[in-house]
């Protein structure tokens, strides 16, 4: 119960990277490697709120993922929109952008990992089954239903939403409909980073610290549930992302700890031979 | 007559090809207008160019407005609706969203008008798109036109792949809809065309080679032999 709980939790933290990047891939056709930096942005900001305003954990993490969300539309206006279209220069920056905010986090956090701000509740254990498993997974997994829910409602009951699903289909047709679809860039790149931010300060309370380079190896595992659950789809994200995770758990427990990060790979490999297209093919 | 429509010197390249090399001919404010041509004559092309779709060179006036320049969101917005040649419906999205997607500003919005002349859509709103037949799907594309006031249609081969029964109601309900709006029609079925249309467009290698009445085209049977290979 363990295990599978914790397998979750990591799946949910996948899911919450993992969900930004197949819309925005999807929607925009944009391979956005600087979504790591969205998540360094949200754990910055939490534990410097925490530490330095004196905030308490919820306020600190909606900081936290207001500065991420930000630091999204601004990459989107400043650096991505000049390149739509322009796929080598799009992952020439967004490469460059990722390796440049971890050098910044560096130089002004330091390269040490720093102990991230744990409410107490987090820290404490739940009995489940005769399981003791520590809250931080129930945070972790919670965070990430209400995360996949929010974003379905965003998807299915609004028109932005309608226009996100339609322009993962087809983005010129929705442009010959009249609708200005640049518009749908910059909010899937607010969705995504508001994601990716909250990702990063569950991935602190998660690790319990928060170190400069955490969201770029965060952000490999989220590529692979992102092709797994089949590019551009929200739905096919969350499975991947708990077979992900569980997989990823259960053979490093039962085999080696570089076993896992090996057996995630092999997942994809199966998948990939199996269904080209991912779990759930090019559909939000 | 002033033309509604006025398209010159337009040009597409795409990779080494040339597509269209001085594309150039007006609309009429009402009617029909037809363009015809053989096939990779550059008619589909055409529709993309003055819709922005694909990018190009040369002047598109609509109203003696210059929309040329503006993106394909914009230019549409102006007015066109458009029915692209293999339909682009949204597969996973059902007949309702596909209409509901369709609305540009504040309406109203001509549902009346959509259901009215495809009761059917009605019937399949909750329906995904991507399950319907090729002549439903037709009705949709046709129905996302009609659902605004637009100054004028581009339709690009609304009849291509459908059964016979099925072209007939495509013809009645684009004859019906020319009675309210123009239609630039991209079409090779010249039989709809001699029905519907007032005037012709012929393109030939990217290039315009005949403009004028429908009937003056299609009742020259050497003629339209010469410009269409049929007669």
């Amino acid at each position: 119960m363990l295990l599978a709980l914790t397998g979750l939790g990591l799946g949910a933290l996948y899911f919450l990277i993992a969900s930004g990047l197949s819309l925005i891939f999807g929607l925009a056709d944009v391979l956005n490697f600087a979504h790591g930096l969205f998540l360094a942005v949200g754990a910055y900001g939490t534990w410097w709120s925490s530490a330095h305003l004196g905030l308490g954990f919820v306020p600190a993490v909606v900081f936290g993922v207001v500065a991420g969300t930000a630091t999204a539309v601004l990459v989107e206006m400043l650096l991505i929109r000049p390149l739509y279209r322009r796929t080598i220069e799009q992952v020439l920056v967004t490469v460059g952008l990722s390796l440049a905010g971890v050098a910044l986090l560096q130089a002004g956090f330091g390269a040490d990992p720093l102990t991230f701000p744990r409410p107490e509740w987090a820290t404490g254990t739940t009995r489940v089954l005769g399981a003791i498993v520590p809250n931080d997974r129930f945070l972790l997994i919670g965070a990430a239903v209400v995360v996949l829910v929010a974003i379905q409602v965003f998807l299915r009951r609004t028109r932005f939403g309608l226009i996100v699903r339609a322009g993962v289909e087809d983005r010129t047709m929705v442009t010959a409909l009249g609708i200005n679809v640049r518009t749908a860039f910059t909010l899937v790149f607010a969705i995504g980073g508001a994601a990716a931010a909250l990702a990063g300060a569950l991935a602190g309370v998660y690790f319990g610290n928060v170190s400069p380079g955490q969201g770029t190896s965060l952000l490999i595992f989220a590529f692979i549930v992102v092709v797994i659950g089949g590019m551009g789809s929200v739905t096919g994200s969350a499975v991947a992302a708990v077979l992900v995770g569980l997989v990823q758990q259960f053979t490093s427990f039962y085999a080696a700890a570089g076993v896992g990060e090996a057996s995630v790979v092999l997942l994809l490999a199966v998948v990939l031979l199996a269904r080209p297209g991912g779990l759930a093919g090019r559909s939000a | 007559m002033t033309p509604l429509l006025e398209i010159a010197d337009l040009h597409v390249r795409i990779g080494s090809s040339h597509i269209l090399q001085g594309v150039g001919f007006a609309v009429a404010p009402q009617g029909v207008t037809a363009v015809l041509g053989r096939n990779g004559a550059g008619k589909t092309t055409t529709l993309k160019a003055v819709l922005g779709i694909v990018p190009k060179t040369g002047t598109v006036r609509l109203d003696g407005e210059e929309i040329g320049g503006l993106p394909t969101h914009a230019i549409v917005r102006r007015g066109l609706g458009y029915a692209p040649e293999d339909r682009n419906v949204f597969a996973g999205l059902t007949v309702t969203e596909n209409l509901r997607l369709a609305e540009r500003g504040r309406g109203p919005h001509r549902y009346d008008l959509v259901y009215e002349m495809f009761p059917e859509l009605r019937q399949r709103g909750a329906q995904r798109a991507g399950t319907l037949s090729g002549g439903q799907q037709q009705m949709v594309a046709i129905g996302r036109t009609l659902l605004n006031d637009n100054r004028m249609l581009l339709v690009d081969e609304p009849t291509k792949g459908l059964a016979p029964k099925i072209v007939t109601e495509v013809a009645d309900v684009l004859e019906r809809a020319a009675r309210e709006v123009p239609i630039l029609l991209v079409e090779q079925n010249l039989a709809l065309v001699r029905r519907i249309a007032d005037h012709v467009v012929v393109i030939e290698q990217g290039i315009v080679v005949h403009t004028g009445e429908a009937d003056s085209l299609l009742s020259d049977p050497d003629l339209t032999r010469e410009l269409l290979g049929v007669a």
